[in-house]
């Protein structure tokens, strides 16, 4: 592996800045490392080319003086985000080879800054899906193995794409989407972090659609302050999205000061589910005795609905995306599959476009949806939606945070719960209540499971106030001291 | 099971998906499953509450009624799998 | 309720007609309500079309505020209750001039509530219609299906453009009726401009719901017949629809709760082979979408710059110039005809004004093919006409001629009564010359009328005729009283 890859974003920044390296040979490293990690199958849309155009134009910049944020700094994007004339398919065969004639405004921003585009990353079609194994390019493959295993693994979903690439140094971070632990849970399964921002932060124009209400654009790196760093960028209001709040976006990384003394932590007594592991108990107490020696004030919380968050989600979420995901109909682009009548070329269309978890998925929502069920089914939910976003108010009168495990396990195999929905599910319990509310979280490597796997904190902070939880998270990141690296196993293939 | 396959088969028509009859058992199966299992919401009280609208506090923002446009036929039309001079294309409907 | 004379007499025995509308009028804005794409009618296809309204993946809609504040004028044009929250939701169906797959609509708490407007029936009665809800909504596109033996074009210039949905309660029990309440909806919308009401272009169209019962029953299942985009259809369809129901019923059968379309070659309706499955339009609200608030200082803003509407200008027209009812309802029933009416008025007598107006003015505009904005004859010129009359320069005979020329050459009325000469002769002297040339002439005509005082109407036409019609007629019918000795 080259030593150019290993930098963090920061790093490379401040070496880029310092002209001891240029952009192009930062690029050229990535791209070689990317071409070597075939096996991963983390990038679907390689745009190297556009890639060296991209970092000769800000190695000109640097040199003129007029280096943005992050100039010069290669990065993975998601498939969820539109990108101009680069095909974007959400790894949906129903998007065929949309190409789009537009710019999502979040990579907009980052391309504004001086970032460089390597390429678009796989990851669960339509970002539904926990394992990155609904792609219609195949799954994406964990970097990490576990001890004495060949097992291929999966590198959490949706965003598999982002977080394999950041882990396996295929790019300095990578844009991602969390509807409902999209970024955090796959980061967790990498030992990388993840960030998913407050709803509202990042303008969500130009990111294919799944549930709107849930939706958020956010980072995955490989420290604390590159994610603060990105999201200064990918953040601040947009007039083309109307939920995108507008505030001043502040300068994240400044947030990072290293001092916790007197916040106050809430650790939420219903995260302690039943048979959650020992491995995963430990990993969570660590964590507590961590903030508590930096000066942080540990309190014990309730968050009574946490129970409720999954399944109100299962209902919140499809309904939303059966209504987002009706535009893919075969008439204006993508996949198109002819029948003798309109509606047989609907159905014959969708039914080859989407595969087996979306089609699930937008039969749930639809169900949910029909007369008869909506107030059974949606309604019910997003009441309880509303005492779940009650209970982290409640908390957040006595604490600044809260502090909970990312995930009840390590990564898994390939195969070990695609055939089984509602296990596959149960990995977004401690994500889900977060985007329900609205919340930003984000995931910190913090240790090894006993397998030699990682596994993440998550940090849940206050509407808008990602400083916090910024803050928070580079203490409990420099705390935890999470340094291990999966072998290079993938270069050998 | 709270669906059957014959549920199904309405609710695929109406997502305009079409499912082959061996495909309804199996997916009456997985959905009544999800669906089994969301029935717990109904041990919460809500009663006196109301559905979440917004998770952001905050009011929706109007633009003025300014034309912003170029012409981009091309830019629609172009990633359509078929298109006829400037149109859009269907099999004929019957109204 | 009062008593409905409007019953339609069917084989065995008599029913009633019962109707609700739904118009849906194109907001008068220059952008489409979530997009900035333009609204302009006509242009060639997809070239008015953003990505939003193609909905392509990742788009977003943002409200057109200007379409809101049309809404709320036109709320309070009709006298209903506007809410100061409402939101939107998604009318989920597919169909392939609806690019999202659902259509932006406001379902359970819609912008305008409860509201009524009085509507002109013939002989100048009125009646209330009640108006239950006018939302906000998004067009869809366009698909034209006679362009290709096996294939539908879509172009989506229309998709997006703002509607309201004007809602009434089913109160109207005629044509006639459900006639006058969309003319009346039109001229509202007219007065305050908050649409243009142009029915050929399909910026206001209805769909009509009707259904039969005995008098006295409950409601009978209804058929909503759609999109009909002409009074005179709206007129021909009901008929049309109303008598298809008794037919089935009287006939032993029920009537079915289906769509319907108007064919307005055959005159008939029939039902929509698309509408034909059951739909679910699975509404929800857009979480794209922020519940859409508004201050009680814009209404009231709104309320206070409201212009003045059909029914005050009407009572002020009966107060003011002492019209009556039903020529007032005729002149306020286009904004434009009131304005003309009153611009008439202002020179000359307004009740003369008003019925040279809607006679011979629109009589003539008829006729040409013409509208007030490209009549030949202005306001002014009307007036001075008028005047002419009130001066006894002219007859009203002789000034119905010269109306004529007018029309034709736009020449001001003096100029054409000097040019030809066709002042009116008040003169009693020559006057009584002519009468005893034609007694003189005509003495078997003169023994007659004496036994038959109706004939008098024969020497008033042999003085007119003498004179070129230009004798003053009251002077004539005096002074040939007076020589006959009637």
């Amino acid at each position: 592996m080259s030593d150019l890859t290993k930098l963090t974003l920061s790093d490379a920044r401040a070496k880029l800045m310092s002209k001891e390296i240029s952009a192009v040979e930062l690029t050229q490293a990535h791209v070689e490392a990317v071409e070597a990690a075939v096996p991963l199958n983390a990038y679907v849309t390689p745009t190297f080319e556009k890639a060296l155009d991209m970092a000769k134009a800000s190695d000109e910049r640097i040199a003129k003086g007029e280096a943005g944020s992050l100039e010069g700094l290669p990065l993975g994007i998601k498939d969820l985000f539109c990108t101009e004339g680069v095909r974007t398919t959400a790894c949906s065969n129903i998007l065929d080879e949309f190409t789009p004639t537009y710019e999502s405004t979040v990579t907009s921003n980052l391309w504004r800054d001086g970032a460089v585009m390597l390429g678009k990353l796989n990851n669960d079609e339509f970002a539904m899906g926990s394992s990155n194994e609904t792609s219609r390019f195949g799954p994406c493959i964990n970097p990490w193995k576990a001890s004495g295993s060949d097992a291929d693994l999966v590198p959490g979903g949706s965003s598999g794409g982002s977080s394999t690439a950041v882990a396996a140094h295929l790019a300095l971070g990578a844009t991602a989407t969390d509807t409902g632990g999209s970024i955090r849970q796959p980061a967790s399964f990498t030992g990388t972090v993840g960030l998913k921002p407050t709803y509202g932060r990042c303008s969500r124009w130009g990111i294919t659609a799944f549930a709107s209400s849930l939706d958020q654009a956010g980072p995955i790196t490989r420290s604390v302050r590159d994610a603060a760093i990105m999201l200064t960028s990918m953040s601040g209001h947009d007039a083309k999205d109307t939920t995108s709040v507008d505030i001043a976006v502040p300068d994240f990384e400044a947030a990072l000061t290293g001092d916790i003394r007197g916040l106050k932590v809430g650790i939420p007594k219903e995260y302690r589910i039943e048979g959650m592991s020992t491995e995963i108990e430990k990993l969570w107490s660590d964590g507590i005795d961590w903030l508590k020696s930096a000066g942080a004030e540990i309190v014990n919380v309730s968050l009574p609905h946490t129970k409720y968050a999954l399944p109100a989600y299962y209902i919140v979420a499809p309904a939303e995306a059966s209504s987002n995901l009706a535009r893919y109909d075969g008439v204006r682009y993508g996949l198109r599959v002819t029948g003798d009548n309109i509606t047989e070329m609907y159905e014959k269309t969708r039914a080859a476009g989407f595969g087996d978890e979306v089609r699930r998925r937008i039969l749930i929502g639809t169900y949910v949806l029909s007369a008869g069920y909506y107030d059974a089914y949606y309604i019910k939910a997003q009441k309880v939606r509303t005492l779940i976003a009650q209970d982290f108010a409640e908390a957040y009168k006595q604490v600044d945070v809260l502090l909970t495990p990312t995930t009840p396990t390590a990564a898994f195999a390939i195969g070990e719960k695609i055939d089984d929905p509602l296990s596959m599910y149960l990995n977004d319990v401690f994500t889900v209540p977060v985007n329900l509310a609205g919340l930003p979280g984000i995931s910190i490597p913090a240790g090894l499971s006993s397998e030699g796997l990682p596994l993440g904190l998550q940090l849940i902070g206050r509407t808008f106030d990602e400083e916090t939880l910024l803050r928070v998270a580079g203490v409990l990141e420099e705390a935890a001291g999470f340094n291990a690296e999966p072998s290079t196993w993938w270069r050998n293939k | 099971m709270s669906v059957d396959e014959n549920t199904v088969r309405g609710i695929a028509r109406l997502a305009r998906i079409a499912v082959s009859e061996e495909e309804l058992a199996p997916l009456a199966k997985d959905m009544s499953a999800i669906l089994d299992w969301v029935e717990q919401l109904g041990e919460v009280e809500t009663d006196n509450v109301a559905p979440l609208t917004s998770v952001v506090e905050m009011e929706m923002k109007m633009r003025e009624d300014i034309v912003q446009h170029e012409n981009i036929q091309r830019e629609v039309t172009q990633n359509a799998a078929v298109s006829e001079d400037g149109f859009f294309t269907v099999p004929k409907v019957i109204e | 309720m009062s008593e409905n004379k409007n019953l339609v007499e069917g084989a065995t025995g008599s029913w009633e007609i019962v109707l609700g509308l739904e118009i849906h009028a194109q907001v008068l804005s220059d952008a489409k309500l979530f997009s900035s794409a333009p609204t302009k009618f006509g242009a060639e296809q997809n070239t008015q079309v953003s990505l939003v309204d193609a909905a392509m993946p990742g788009m977003l809609p943002v409200i057109n505020e200007e379409c809101v504040r049309k809404a709320v004028r036109t709320g309070l044009g009709i006298k209903s209750k506007i809410n100061l929250r409402s939101v939107f939701d998604r009318k989920n169906y597919f169909y392939p001039d609806l690019p999202q797959g659902y259509q932006i609509s406001q379902f359970k708490y819609p912008i305008v509530g409860e509201g009524e407007i009085e509507i002109d029936l013939k002989g100048g009665a009125t009646k209330r219609i009640g108006i239950e809800r006018l939302h906000l909504e998004q067009d869809a596109g366009k698909s034209i299906h006679d362009q290709h033996p096996s294939l539908s074009y879509v172009d989506l210039n229309r998709s997006g453009v703002a509607l309201m949905e004007i809602v009434s309660k089913p109160d109207m029990r005629s044509s006639e009726e459900a006639q006058a309440y969309v003319k009346k909806v039109r001229a509202i919308l007219r007065y305050l401009g908050t649409c243009d009401g142009n029915m050929e272009e399909g910026s206001l169209r209805a769909d009509v719901n009707v259904s039969v019962r005995r008098p006295g029953e409950p409601l009978g299942t209804r058929c909503e017949i759609k999109n009909v985009n002409s009074i005179r259809f709206i007129g021909q369809a009901i008929e049309h629809e109303a008598r298809r129901q008794i037919d089935v019923l009287e006939d032993g059968g029920s009537v079915r709760l289906e769509t319907r379309l108007f064919d307005p070659k055959k005159g008939v309706t029939r039902a929509m082979r698309s509408k034909e499955e059951a739909h679910d339009y699975r509404y929800f609200p857009d979480p794209d979408l922020l519940p859409l608030v508004i201050s009680q200082e814009m209404v009231d803003a709104l309320a206070a710059d409201l212009p003045e509407l059909p029914d005050e200008k009407k009572a002020r027209f009966v107060r003011e110039y002492g019209l009556s009812p039903y020529d007032a309802g005729v002149l306020v029933s286009e904004k434009v005809s009131a304005a003309f009416f009153e611009s008439v008025a202002s020179e000359c007598d307004p009740k003369l004004a008003a019925n040279w107006v809607t006679g011979e003015f629109f009589g003539a505009l008829r006729k040409a093919g013409a509208t007030i904005e490209t009549s030949p004859v202005s306001a002014k010129q009307l007036g001075e006409l008028i005047n002419l009359i009130s001066d006894d320069t002219l007859s009203g005979r002789i000034a119905k001629d010269v109306f004529e020329i007018m029309f034709e050459t736009s020449d001001d009325a003096a100029k054409i009564v000097e040019e030809r000469g066709l002042r009116q002769v008040t003169d009693l002297g020559a006057i009584e010359k002519v009468i005893d040339e034609i007694i003189a002439a005509n003495p078997d005509k003169v023994e007659q009328v004496k036994a038959k005082p109706k004939l008098m109407g024969w020497f008033v036409g042999q003085v007119m005729k003498a004179t070129g019609g230009k004798a003053n007629p009251s002077s004539v019918n005096g002074l040939l009283s007076k020589k006959l000795g009637l």
